[in-house]
C-alpha cells in the first residue's frame, strides 16, 4: 500500500518520458491521474488506519508489528563486511499517528499542485517529470522508517526542486533556486554524519546487528555504551543533536536559517510554492518529531527553552516581515515563517497539548498556505503584478474569488471556526501550561495580532475601497451600465474559473470543516502524540538517600 | 665485489622465474597487444584507425579473462619478491583494464582526433602501455619495480598528452606533465635511497621487517617519507603536487585527460596504500619522537589542503575541463581520508570511492567530449541552452555531476557515504576531517550546478541551427555509465562486496 503511494508519480513520470513531448494535455491528465489515485490510497490508509496504536517506538520486544501500520520490510543491502559485522540496510515503511496526516496532506497538496501546474506551458514534459519525482520523494520521506532510506527520499527532493525553480521561477530564479540547494544541502550533509554515528551506536534488539531503523533508534536502550552516539558520549549526543536541529531547521525554516525562503517563494512558480509551503516545510518539523527529539530525549528535553525562544522569534519577526512587504506573496512568504513558529512553539511546549497542536498546525498550515499561494497565483496570472499597491475594489469585481480569499486570509489569522484556530489554540494551552515556556507564550501572542495586522490589511488595500489610480486593471462601464475590470492581456475568465474553483473549494472545505469538527484528524494523531512525550520525557531518578 | 653466479645459482633463477611466469600472463598478454598494434599500424594502410581501436578494445577484454583466472591462484610474490599477486592487485587490473576499455571508446567517439591528427597510429598501442604501466604500479612490491613501473606510466602519459602535436596547449600540457614528471620521479627515487641506506633492502616487507627489527633514524626517516609523498602525490595530484594538473587536464586530448584522472590517479593511490600500509609502519616509537610527524600525519594535512583548495579554486573556472581538474583535486583528498584511517573498513571505503568515481568522471568527461563535438567548446558560457538542443546528454551530465557531489541516489553518494563512515567508526578522533569534508562537499555542489545551470536554465545566445543529435553509440555509452551511476547509487551490494573482497593485501598487518 505505502510503496504504491510512494513510487505512483515516479511511474507517471515514466509514462510521461514515452509520451512525445507535444501531447501536453496526455502529460498533464497522466500526472493528475497519479495523483487522483495517490489521494484515493490515501484515503484507504486513513480508513484502515487504527487510531489506537501508538507508532514511534517499536512494541514490547522490540517489534514494530504492533505499532506501526501498514508496514512494509525488506531487506534492501545486506553485506557480510567481515569484522564490521553485517551492513544492513532496509526499505522500511510504516505509519503511525505523526505521519499519517502528512501523508493525507502530501497526496491532496500533490493532487493541488498538478491541478495549479495546467498553466504551465514552457516544456510541459521535462516539469512534469521533475514534478513527479519530487512528490514521491516528498511521500518517500513522510513514510519512510530506515534512516538510510529517509536520508535518501530527503536528497532526492533536492534536485527537482532546483530545477523546478529554477527553470519555470521567475526572472531572479538562478539566485533562488542555488540558494535553494546549498541552503538544504549544508543542512543536510551533517545531518549524513549523524546517521552514520548513530548506526555505529545503535543496536537492532531483534537481529543485534548494526541498524538505521528509526524504529530501534528510538529506543534508548538499544543504544550501546562508549560508542559515539551512546548514552554516556553526552558531548558528542548534543552536537549530533545541535546538527540534525538546524539541519531540519533550515527546511522549516526557522530564524537565522530562513532566508532562502522569501527568494524561492518569489521565484518560483505557484504550484512550485504550494508544494513548497504545502509540504515540504513540514518535513523539518516532521523530521524533528520523527528523529530529531526521540533519538535524542535528554538534549531536547535540555534545549526546550531555545527552541521556544526560536519559535517566538520566528513567530513575531516573521509576521512584523509580513506587515513590512508590497509584494503579496512575499507577505505570504513571511506569514509562512511566522506559522512555522506556532509548530515549533507547540513542540518546545514538550506536553501532549503543544505537541498535538503542533502536529495539528502543521496539517492546516499545509491545506491553508496551499490556499494562500493558489490565491496569489490567481491574481498574479491575471495581472502580472503582486504590488500590493497595484490594486484596490477588487471586492466588487471578483466576488467569488474575494470570498475565497476572505476564508482563506481568516483561516491564516485564526479565526475560530476555521481549522487554524484550533491548532494555535493548542499550542498555546501547550505552551501556557509547560513552565519553561510560559513567558514565551505570552509574548509570542503578540504575533496573533501582527499577523491580523498584516492580514486585514492586504486585504483592506487590495479588495475594498475603490481601484487605485495606478492599478493593474481598466475599469470601465460596460453596456449594461455596471462597472467591469479588465486586465491587460488576460483572455480567461475575469472571476475564478472552474479549474481553479476545483483546487480552491476542497481546501476551503477542509479549512471550515475541520474548524468545525476537528476530530478526523486529532483523532489520529493523540495516541502517537502521548507516546512520544512519553518517549521524550527523561525518565525520573528517585533518589536513593 | 660482484661475483659470477655458480651454475646452480643460475639454475635456481631460471627456475624462479619459470614459476613467477605463470603469474605475470595478463601482463604478458598485454604487452603481445601491444606489439601487435604497432604492427597493425605499420601494416595496414588505409581506414585503419577503427581496426586498431577495435583490436585495442578486444584485447583489453580478452586480457580480463587472464585476470579472472589469477582469482584461483594463491596470493603471493614472485620475481624475487618484486611482484605480488593479491586481491587488491587483481582489483586494480580490473580497474584499469576498463579505464582503458573507456579511453578507447571515448576516444572513437571524439571528433577532435579527425581534426587534429591525420593517423590515430601508435595512440591505441600508447594506450596499451599506459594500462601495463598502471597494472604493474598497483603489483609492485620493490621499489625498483614501483620506479619502473610509474615512469612507464608517465612516459606513455607524456605523449599521449601530446599527441596533438600542432595543438599548443597540447604541447604545452605535455611538456609541463614532463617537467613536473622529471622533479617528482626524482624528488621520489631520492627518497628510496634513502629508505634503502636505512634498510638494504628494495623489497616492501622487507624493509618493513628491517625497519621494525632495527629501527631508524627519525630524520632520514621524515625526509624520506616526505621525499616519496612528492612522488605518490604528485600522481594522485593532491595538493601541494598539483600544480600540473589544472594545465594538462585542460590541454591534453579529453579521453586522455579521462584516463589520467581516473586510472592514473587510481594507480598512485593503489601504489601508495601498498607502499605505506606494508613498508612503513605508522607510529613506531623512535619514529613518532620527531615532533610526532610522520607519514600519517602528513598525508592529514594533505588530504584537508587538497579538499579546501581543490573545491575553493574550482569556484572560479569558466573552462569545464578545468573545473573537473579542480574537482579531481579535490576528489583526491576524499580518497586519502579513506587511506588515512589505515584499517579494513577505510581501504574498502578507498576501493568503493574509485569506482564510483571511475563511473562518474568518465562519464562526465564523455559527454564533455560529446558537447564539444557538437559545439567546438568546453567553455561554460557555451553551454547555455544545451539543455533544450541535447537534452539526454544534459540529462546524464547531471547526473554524473550530481554523484560527483555526492548525493543520493548516484555511486558517489555510497563513495562518500563509505568514506564517513570509515572515518565515524573511529571514533570522534577524525571528526574535523569528517566536518571539512562534508563542508567542502557543500561548496562544491555550486560550481558543478554551474554546468547544469548554464544547459538548463539559461537560454543561448546562438541563434543559427546547428545539429545537436548524438550517434547511438554515444547514446549506449552514455545511457549505460548514467544508468550504472544510479543502479549503484541504489543497490550498492555488489559494489560493497568486491571491494570487500580485494581489501586484503599480501602482508598487511592489520585488518
Amino acid at each position: 500500500m505505502l510503496s504504491i503511494i510512494v513510487f505512483l508519480p515516479i511511474l507517471a513520470g515514466l509514462v510521461i518520458l514515452a509520451v512525445p513531448s507535444s501531447q501536453k494535455q496526455v502529460i498533464r491528465i497522466v500526472s493528475l491521474l497519479a495523483a487522483l489515485a495517490q489521494i484515493v490510497i490515501a484515503l484507504l490508509i486513513w480508513r484502515g488506519y487504527d487510531p489506537s496504536m501508538a507508532g514511534i517506538i517499536a512494541a514490547p520486544g522490540g517489534s514494530p508489528a504492533g505499532s506501526f501500520q501498514f508496514i512494509e520490510r525488506l531487506p534492501w543491502i545486506n553485506i557480510d563486511l567481515g569484522n564490521f559485522g553485517k551492513l544492513n540496510i532496509e526499505y522500511f515503511l510504516g505509519v503511525d499517528g505523526i505521519s499519517i496526516s502528512m501523508v493525507i496532506l502530501t497526496a491532496l497538496i500533490s493532487a493541488i499542485g498538478v491541478l495549479s501546474s495546467w498553466t504551465i506551458q514552457k516544456q510541459v514534459k521535462g516539469y512534469f517529470i521533475l514534478y513527479n519525482l519530487l512528490a514521491t520523494a516528498m511521500m518517500g520521506c513522510f513514510v519512510a522508517l530506515d534512516f538510510f532510506l529517509f536520508y535518501v527520499f530527503w536528497e532526492i527532493m533536492l534536485l527537482p526542486m532546483y530545477f523546478l525553480i529554477g527553470m519555470w521561477g521567475g526572472p531572479n530564479r538562478e539566485y533562488a533556486a542555488i540558494k535553494f540547494f546549498l541552503y538544504t544541502l549544508f543542512g543536510s550533509v551533517f545531518m549524513l554524519l549523524v546517521m552514520i554515528g548513530l548506526y555505529f551506536s545503535v543496536i537492532d534488539p531483534v537481529t543485534h546487528n548494526h541498524t538505521f531503523s528509526l524504529v530501534a533508534m528510538a529506543s534508548q536502550e538499544n543504544y550501546i555504551k562508549g560508542a559515539i552516539l551512546g548514552p554516556d558520549n553526552t558531548l558528542w549526543r548534543y552536537v549530533a543533536f545541535i546538527v540534525l536541529f538546524i539541519g531540519f531547521a533550515i527546511k522549516v525554516p526557522m530564524f537565522p536559517f530562513h532566508t532562502w525562503l522569501p527568494d524561492a517563494h518569489v521565484e518560483a512558480p505557484t504550484p512550485i510554492s504550494v508544494i513548497l509551503a504545502g509540504v515540504l516545510l513540514k518535513l523539518g518539523t516532521y523530521g524533528m518529531m520523527r528523529i530529531n527529539f526521540p533519538l535524542f530525549p535528554e538534549v531536547f528535553h535540555a534545549s526546550l527553552y531555545v527552541i521556544g525562544i526560536f519559535g517566538a522569534i520566528n513567530i513575531i519577526y516573521g509576521a512584523f516581515c509580513a506587515l513590512a512587504q508590497q509584494d503579496l506573496k512575499k507577505m505570504v512568504a513571511y506569514s509562512s515563517i511566522s506559522h512555522m513558529g506556532y509548530v515549533l512553539l507547540g513542540l518546545a511546549a514538550g506536553n501532549s497539548e503543544g505537541m498535538l497542536g503542533a502536529l495539528y498546525q502543521m496539517f492546516n498550515h499545509g491545506t491553508i498556505t496551499a490556499m494562500l499561494f493558489l490565491l496569489v497565483g490567481v491574481i498574479y496570472d491575471r495581472a502580472h503584478t503582486r504590488q500590493l499597491d497595484k490594486f484596490g475594489g477588487l471586492a466588487s469585481y471578483m466576488p467569488v474569488y474575494a470570498g475565497i480569499v476572505t476564508v482563506a486570509w481568516f483561516a491564516s489569522l485564526g479565526l475560530p471556526g476555521l481549522s487554524g484556530f484550533i491548532s494555535e489554540a493548542f499550542v498555546f494551552v501547550g505552551a501556557f501550561s509547560s513552565v519553561t515556556t510560559r513567558n514565551i507564550a505570552i509574548v509570542s501572542v503578540l504575533g496573533i495580532v501582527f499577523g491580523a495586522a498584516y492580514l486585514l490589511w492586504s486585504l483592506q488595500r487590495m479588495f475594498l475601497g475603490t481601484r487605485k489610480p495606478d492599478a493593474a486593471y481598466d475599469l470601465e462601464v460596460g453596456s449594461d451600465g455596471h462597472e467591469h475590470i479588465h486586465f491587460h492581456d488576460w483572455k480567461g475568465k475575469l472571476d475564478l474559473d472552474a479549474r481553479e474553483l476545483v483546487m480552491l473549494v476542497p481546501l476551503a472545505v477542509i479549512i471550515i470543516a475541520l474548524g468545525i469538527y476537528p476530530m478526523p484528524v486529532i483523532g489520529l494523531l493523540t495516541t502517537s502524540i502521548n507516546k512520544l512525550v512519553t518517549v521524550l520525557t527523561p525518565v525520573v531518578m528517585t533518589s536513593m538517600n | 665485489m660482484f661475483e659470477l653466479p655458480s651454475g646452480a645459482e643460475i639454475q635456481a633463477i631460471i627456475a624462479t622465474l619459470n614459476a613467477s611466469v605463470g603469474f605475470f600472463i595478463p601482463e604478458i598478454f598485454l604487452s603481445a597487444l601491444f606489439m601487435l598494434l604497432i604492427v597493425i599500424d605499420l601494416a595496414v594502410k588505409d581506414r585503419k584507425n577503427d581496426l586498431l581501436a577495435m583490436t585495442t578494445l578486444l584485447g583489453l577484454a580478452g586480457s580480463m579473462y587472464f585476470i579472472y583466472q589469477q582469482h584461483a591462484m594463491p596470493a603471493g610474490e614472485f620475481f624475487f619478491g618484486m611482484y605480488v599477486l593479491d586481491e587488491f592487485a587483481l582489483f586494480f587490473k580490473y580497474f584499469f583494464v576498463v579505464s582503458g576499455m573507456l579511453a578507447v571508446i571515448v576516444t572513437m567517439a571524439d571528433d577532435q582526433f579527425d581534426r587534429e591528427v591525420k593517423s590515430i597510429g601508435e595512440y591505441y598501442a600508447i594506450v596499451v602501455a599506459m594500462v601495463i604501466g598502471m597494472i604493474m604500479m598497483a603489483s609492485s612490491a620493490d621499489l625498483l619495480m614501483i620506479f619502473l613501473s610509474m615512469e612507464l606510466v608517465g612516459l606513455s602519459a607524456y605523449v599521449l598528452t601530446g599527441y596533438f602535436k600542432r595543438n599548443a596547449s597540447s604541447s604545452e600540457a605535455a611538456l609541463k606533465y614532463l617537467v613536473y614528471g622529471a622533479v617528482s620521479s626524482g624528488l621520489m627515487i631520492y627518497g628510496f635511497s634513502l629508505i634503502y641506506g636505512l634498510t638494504a633492502q628494495t623489497n616492501l616487507l622487507k624493509i618493513s621487517a628491517e625497519l621494525a627489527v632495527h629501527g631508524y633514524d627519525p630524520l632520514v626517516m621524515i625526509l624520506a617519507t616526505l621525499l616519496i609523498l612528492a612522488g605518490f602525490g604528485y600522481k594522485i595530484g593532491a595538493v601541494p603536487f598539483h600544480f600540473w594538473s589544472p594545465d594538462v587536464y585542460e590541454g591534453a586530448p579529453t579521453p586522455i585527460t579521462a584516463l589520467l584522472s581516473v586510472a592514473s590517479k587510481a594507480a598512485g593511490f593503489a601504489l601508495l596504500v601498498r607502499y605505506y600500509f606494508i613498508s612503513v609502519p605508522h607510529g613506531l616509537k623512535p619514529y613518532e619522537d620527531f615532533a610526532g610527524i610522520d607519514w600519517h600525519s602528513l598525508l592529514i594535512l594533505i588530504a584537508a589542503a587538497s579538499m579546501i583548495y581543490g573545491n575553493v579554486v574550482a569556484l572560479w573556472q569558466k573552462n569545464v575541463k578545468r573545473l573537473l581538474a579542480y574537482s579531481s583535486i579535490a576528489h583526491a583528498g576524499y580518497i586519502l581520508l579513506g587511506i588515512i584511517v589505515m584499517d579494513k573498513l577505510g581501504t574498502q571505503a578507498t576501493l568503493v570511492y574509485l569506482l564510483a568515481y571511475f563511473l562518474m568522471n568518465f562519464g562526465a568527461f564523455y559527454v564533455v567530449i560529446l558537447i564539444a563535438n557538437k559545439t567546438g567548446s568546453e567553455n561554460l558560457d557555451d553551454y547555455r541552452g544545451l539543455g533544450k538542443t541535447m537534452p539526454l546528454a544534459g540529462a546524464a551530465l547531471t547526473v554524473f555531476l550530481i554523484s560527483l557531489v555526492g548525493l543520493p541516489p548516484t555511486a558517489g553518494f555510497i563513495g562518500k557515504l563509505m568514506i564517513f563512515a570509515s572515518l565515524l567508526n573511529k571514533g570522534s578522533l577524525y571528526m574535523v576531517l569528517a566536518f571539512i569534508g562534508i563542508m567542502t562537499s557543500v561548496i562544491s555542489l555550486y560550481y558543478y550546478m554551474l554546468i547544469p545551470l548554464n544547459m538548463f536554465l539559461r537560454d543561448s545566445t546562438q541563434t543559427e541551427q546547428r545539429n545537436m543529435s548524438i550517434s547511438m553509440t554515444a547514446r549506449i555509452v552514455m545511457v549505460a555509465l548514467m544508468v550504472l551511476t544510479i543502479y549503484f547509487g541504489i543497490y550498492f551490494a555488489p559494489m560493497m562486496e568486491f571491494a570487500n573482497y580485494s581489501s586484503a593485501m599480501f602482508g598487511m598487518k592489520f585488518q
